[in-house]
């Protein structure tokens, strides 16, 4: 599998292929399908609680998908343990960050890096310094005393010390000042460009998703309703309207 | 003043010993968020194991007492650590996505399930050890009351100290520790790096297990005596120690041992030997209702 060259067209780095995902009996995916290609950046976009988190947190097996496969790089990992599936070298920052917040930043990093090879250890934290240089201030506060901005950071740096290919990214800009935002944003295109980094983001944030991102989802309860290259999605009215202008959600639906 | 120094002595030789129970409780309670109420039990199983180990080792002629003890140790850490292991391999990890309560039901069902099978393969009489390591020092040689210091206890209290630095620095220092702690604080985002939880929980008992077994040894070499209710008594109190000090906190746990240790032992040398046991469980009650957190506890603060 590994000896395969990079699957440019064709097999998708990560396939989500009918997956359904329940808490207890509540549905909160009624089947998804949705591909990442390498070097891809994809955005998924959609409302509070859509299920956009919940894909997310299904592609690592926690919730596990009910029905529907998940693929990374043509194998079956729906049934995975979740450590295991972080092997592979998929990253998460997920939602609420999830800083270890009574370890220093740097143990935070030493953890994001428990599946890497100790051998780039150095060069890894060089990497996330260089893109985030106030962690390397931090580097021996502990991540419950950082602030928003800086935890945001630090989620993304840890994410960045397993060496990951495909990076999921869980809302980085939520509750952020813009300058952050743009910030964060940079360094997202910045790992895509330079370091060939596949990133699957979900956001709230539309338009600063969908303007850095070359493909875009747009989920509605549960399911995958539009798809399309970022800039074009941008430029639908129904996004516009559901997503870039305030309106409601219905009208989306209404329209399709 | 002689007789309080001796009560000291005594204090805190006892608080070492439900300090190095109480750290199973803590971690326990930090990483899984349930009681292990079997724990006590498995301090008693560490009892009889090294009791028999002790016995086994005389009879095929290792009486050399540094040797023996320390063969026990060894024995005794090992094979209670298995019955740490399995009590969690059978009994909880099945249950762990189950509700709340299910796990601790499950640890009582197992408390009760380990004290009646030592009752029935050991007998339900008290089961003495001749005393191995006798002698001591006379501290103060007052005509009112003699102040002595035995090598026992010296024994204890120096294990303790050396046992909860090595494990204190295992939980900072080392690639477990900080897995462990990991665990502790977000069971979840632990798996999402790749930590493997089932195992790090497994290892968790296995410590505390171990620590339990050393308690064991221990009370053994102080009182004498073992029965297959002492694990009942003394799993309490360690539990009330590691609630005095906060559960799920490790300097907690160690400070909460020597504090119901002191606390138990003034109380019966200063009021009422009998009602020693209430003293200590009055702790826990007036704990729980204006110290919630206990001593290092920490109220949960999150950055959103």
């Amino acid at each position: 599998m590994s000896a395969a060259a990079p699957t440019q067209d064709g097999v998708p780095m990560l396939a989500v292929r009918g997956v359904k995902t329940y808490y207890g009996k509540i549905i909160a995916l009624k089947g998804v399908d949705l591909d990442v290609h390498p070097g891809e950046i994809v955005a998924l976009i959609g409302a509070n609680g859509a299920g956009k988190s919940t894909l997310m947190m299904t592609i690592f097996g926690t919730p596990r998908a009910r029905e529907g496969r998940i693929l990374y790089e043509g194998r079956d990992i729906t049934r995975l343990p979740t450590h295991e599936i972080a092997k592979l070298r998929i990253a998460q920052a997920p939602e609420g960050r999830r800083i270890f917040s009574r370890m220093t930043v740097m143990e935070n990093l030493q953890m994001g890096a428990s599946v890497a090879d100790a051998a780039h250890f150095e060069e890894d934290l060089a990497r996330v310094f260089r893109l985030f240089p106030r962690l390397k201030e931090r580097l021996h506060q502990r991540g419950g005393t950082l602030s928003g901005g800086e935890q945001q950071m630090l989620a993304i740096g840890r994410a960045l010390m397993s060496r990951p290919r495909l990076l999921l990214l869980d809302e980085p800009s939520l509750g952020l000042a813009p300058l952050l935002v743009k910030q964060i944003f940079s360094a997202i295109r910045e790992l895509n460009e330079r370091d060939k980094l596949t990133v699957f983001l979900v956001e709230q944030n539309a338009f600063h998703a969908l303007k850095l991102a070359h493909r875009g989802y747009v989920m509605i309860n549960g399911q995958i309703t539009i798809s399309g290259p970022g800039r074009a999605l941008l430029k639908r009215p129904e996004i516009r309207a559901a997503y870039l202008e305030g309106s409601r959600i219905e009208q989306v639906q209404g329209k399709r | 003043m002689e007789y309080f120094l001796q009560q000291l002595i005594n204090g805190v030789t006892l608080g070492a010993i439900y300090g190095l129970i109480a750290i199973g409780y803590t971690m326990v309670y930090g990483i899984i968020g349930m009681i292990n109420f079997a724990h006590g039990d498995i301090f008693m199983i560490g009892a009889f194991i090294a009791l028999i180990a002790f016995l086994a080792l005389v009879a095929i002629g290792v009486t050399a007492v540094p040797l023996a003890l320390f063969l026990v140790l060894l024995i005794a850490m090992a094979l209670t650590s298995l019955y740490g292991w399995t009590v969690e391999r059978f009994a909880y990890r099945p249950l762990r996505h189950s509700f709340r309560l299910a796990p601790l039901i499950s640890a009582i069902g197992m408390s009760i399930a380990l004290q009646n099978y030592v009752q029935i393969v050991q007998g339900a009489r008290v089961k003495p050890l001749p005393p191995l390591i006798g002698g001591g020092y006379t501290i103060i040689d007052s005509p009112v009351f003699v102040v002595q210091l035995s090598n026992v206890q010296i024994l204890v209290v120096l294990t303790t100290v050396a046992l909860m630095a090595v494990f204190s620095w295992i939980v900072a220092n080392t690639r477990l520790g900080r897995d462990m702690r990991a665990c502790e604080q977000d069971l979840k985002m632990a798996s999402l790096v790749g930590v493997n939880v089932d195992r790090t929980i497994s290892y968790t008992f296995i410590i505390g297990a171990a620590l339990a077994a050393v308690a064991g040894i221990m009370h053994l070499l102080y009182y004498g005596v073992v029965d297959f209710y002492i694990g009942f008594v003394a799993g309490v109190k360690a539990f009330t120690a590691a609630v005095l000090g906060g559960i799920g906190s490790l300097p907690g746990a160690m400070i909460g041992g020597l504090l119901i240790g002191l606390i138990e032992t003034f109380w019966s040398a200063y009021f009422s030997i009998e009602y020693k046991d209430v003293a200590a469980f009055s702790i826990l009650v007036i704990v729980l209702i204006f110290l919630p957190t206990g001593i290092l506890g920490r109220p949960e603060i999150e950055k959103v």
